[in-house]
């Protein structure tokens, strides 16, 4: 056994190697299940957009100015970004916590929550950041014309697969069964995503409705996808960009402490 | 102070609303035995173990883990401490292999000795031939070794293993009570949780019988069997009523019995010839596991 004496009392928060070791473990575990994660997190959206841009399309040729096939192209790279966060947050730290009891495993090595959640999140955000292209590539092959600016489109997916990561890692540390989760997607997912500007402009929607909408994360990812298409709006793109940081750094804390409450009794 | 013990509690109490899980439990684990904590179900020995990882934060008194104080150091502690959980947690999807890999990095292996701590895990639970089968390929046997040998793959200097044969074969449990010996003869540190006499009583160097959270008596096997239940017990067997007959007149004649399921055992008999007919038996670790955590199940 190695000399000890030199170890350091009390080890710091936010290790890198905690960190890498719980991404290393979602790593192989993703090589086995890869596929249908891929595929579940990139035809789902491609569909949306298809069906909405061919059959709206139909009937609307242009929304503020695009083509709505383009429209729907560049907003659904959100929807691509909550469908590859949100969920499998929800889901997969649920079934790790308490069926899989794979939180104990990690928990018993020299790994704290905090570190757990944040090396959670960040991979599921790396997912996210990946899978919401998707939608802009099937775009970009129905006609949408490329763009230097669409090269931050993988970050910004990035940013908001982790608030999203988070928001999901929290629903599951709050709730106490599965069926808690038919709440959230009832009341909150279903209709953050309805009122993000993806399908229809908030324009057109009530005054509250546009308030709400404004407030919401998945709108910021739309907008911002958008104008990397078609063109940034200056400050606003960068306060936008402010709120999903915001949106992500308070989610992370929430989630770490709703962990917390769960995991450490 | 702690130099020489891997485990020190020290009147430690977990409350769980009103339910007192571990009520001012004392615990010492010297380096280099082997410790069983023999309990039966609800005696607080898996909230026990929860505590010395830090998965439970005890309400009151103090823990040291290889003399880190918990809860504040116990990622240190953790670093060096091997856990096999009660409930298999493997990666189920995942070869025998690529389990341990996961592990050599949640516990910091270097690169370089990464490829030879899996060896080495992988010739411990004997899975050489079995390091590209998927885990749920795997018989139950197996996947107890392999929870055991990834506890194993960064040589810690304290194991922890929670009821490490609940549930098993009686052919599984001879392997994995291999196993252990064999870690017991390296001169391995473990904390064993059971609630199969036997297991404590073949494994463990120091027993400590837990009842209702806390410890009720702490000795080798043979001494605590020696202490509270003398060297010989009388087994009578015989109806209910004959049983019930015989129970009044030892509780009379000052001697302690208990109740054997279907017969009734007097201990204490070593002596004195007792004037009743009955199979004379060495006295065991159960009759004292029955006489100190009682004979009503909770």
């Amino acid at each position: 056994m190695a000399v000890t004496t030199a170890a350091p009392r009390r080890l710091g928060r936010l290790e890198r190697p905690a960190l890498t070791g719980v991404l290393v473990r979602e790593v192989v575990n993703f090589s086995s299940f890869w596929r249908s994660s891929t595929f579940s997190s990139t035809v789902e959206p491609t569909i949306y957009l298809l069906a909405f841009g061919f059959g709206f399309g139909s009937l609307v040729s242009k929304i503020g100015g695009y083509d709505y096939v383009q429209f729907v192209g560049t907003g659904t790279v959100a929807t691509a970004v909550l469908f590859s966060s949100a969920f499998p947050a929800m889901f997969g730290t649920f079934v790790k916590y308490k069926f899989q009891r794979t939180y104990d495993a990690i928990l018993a090595a020299p790994v704290d929550t905090e570190e757990l959640v944040t090396a959670e999140a960040l991979w599921i955000a790396t997912r996210a950041g990946v899978y919401g292209c998707v939608p802009m590539l099937v775009a970009i092959a129905f006609g949408l014309d490329p763009a230097w600016g669409m090269l931050t489109v993988p970050l910004v997916a990035w940013i908001a697969g982790f608030g999203w990561a988070c928001f999901g890692i929290m629903v599951a540390g709050f709730a106490s069964s599965f069926e808690n989760f038919n709440y959230v997607v009832s009341a909150v997912l279903t209709p953050l995503f309805l009122v993000a500007g993806t399908f229809f402009p908030l324009s057109r929607l009530p005054e509250w409705a546009q308030v709400l909408g404004e407030i919401n994360p998945l709108h910021q990812c739309v907008e911002l996808v958008r104008h990397a298409a078609f063109g940034f709006d200056g400050w606003t793109d960068l306060a936008r960009v402010g709120a999903l940081v915001a949106f992500g750094l308070v989610l992370w804390r929430i989630a770490i402490y709703a962990m917390e409450r769960k995991l450490v009794d | 102070m702690s130099g020489s013990l891997a485990i020190r509690m020290r009147g430690v109490v977990k409350r769980y609303g009103a339910i007192t899980a571990v009520d001012g439990l004392d615990l010492d684990v010297p380096i280099g035995t082997c410790v069983g904590l023999l309990g039966p179900n609800g005696a607080g020995k898996s909230t026990t173990m929860r505590l010395l990882t830090a998965q439970s934060i005890a309400d009151e008194g103090e823990l040291e883990v290889l003399s880190f104080r918990l809860p504040g150091e116990s990622k240190a502690a953790r670093a060096q401490c091997g856990v096999v959980p009660q409930l298999d947690n493997l990666d189920v999807t995942l070869t025998v292999q690529q389990n341990l890999l996961v592990f050599t990095h949640l516990y910091r292996i270097g690169r370089a000795e990464r490829k030879d701590a899996i060896e080495r895990a992988l010739r411990m639970a004997n899975l050489v031939e079995r390091r590209d089968t998927r885990v749920d390929k795997l018989s139950g046997g197996m996947r107890r070794r392999l929870l055991i040998a990834r506890a194993l793959v960064h040589r810690p200097r304290l194991v922890l293993l929670d009821e490490p044969t609940v549930g098993l074969d009686p052919q599984v449990r001879q392997e994995i009570w291999a196993l252990i010996d064999a870690l017991r003869s390296e001169g391995s540190t473990i904390l064993m949780s059971t609630h199969y006499i036997e297991e404590a009583q073949r494994l463990a160097d120091t027993v400590i019988i837990m009842s209702h959270g806390r410890s009720v008596a702490t000795g080798p096997p043979a001494e605590l069997v020696m202490e509270h239940a003398g060297r010989e017990a009388l087994e009578v067997f015989g109806p209910p009523a004959r049983l019930a007959e015989v129970e009044a007149d030892a509780g009379a004649a000052g001697l302690r019995t208990r109740r054997t399921g279907t017969s009734i055992s007097i201990l204490g008999v070593d002596s004195n010839g007792y004037p009743i007919e009955g199979e004379r038996r060495p006295a065991n670790l159960e009759d004292v596991f029955v006489l100190l955590t009682g004979e009503e199940i909770a």
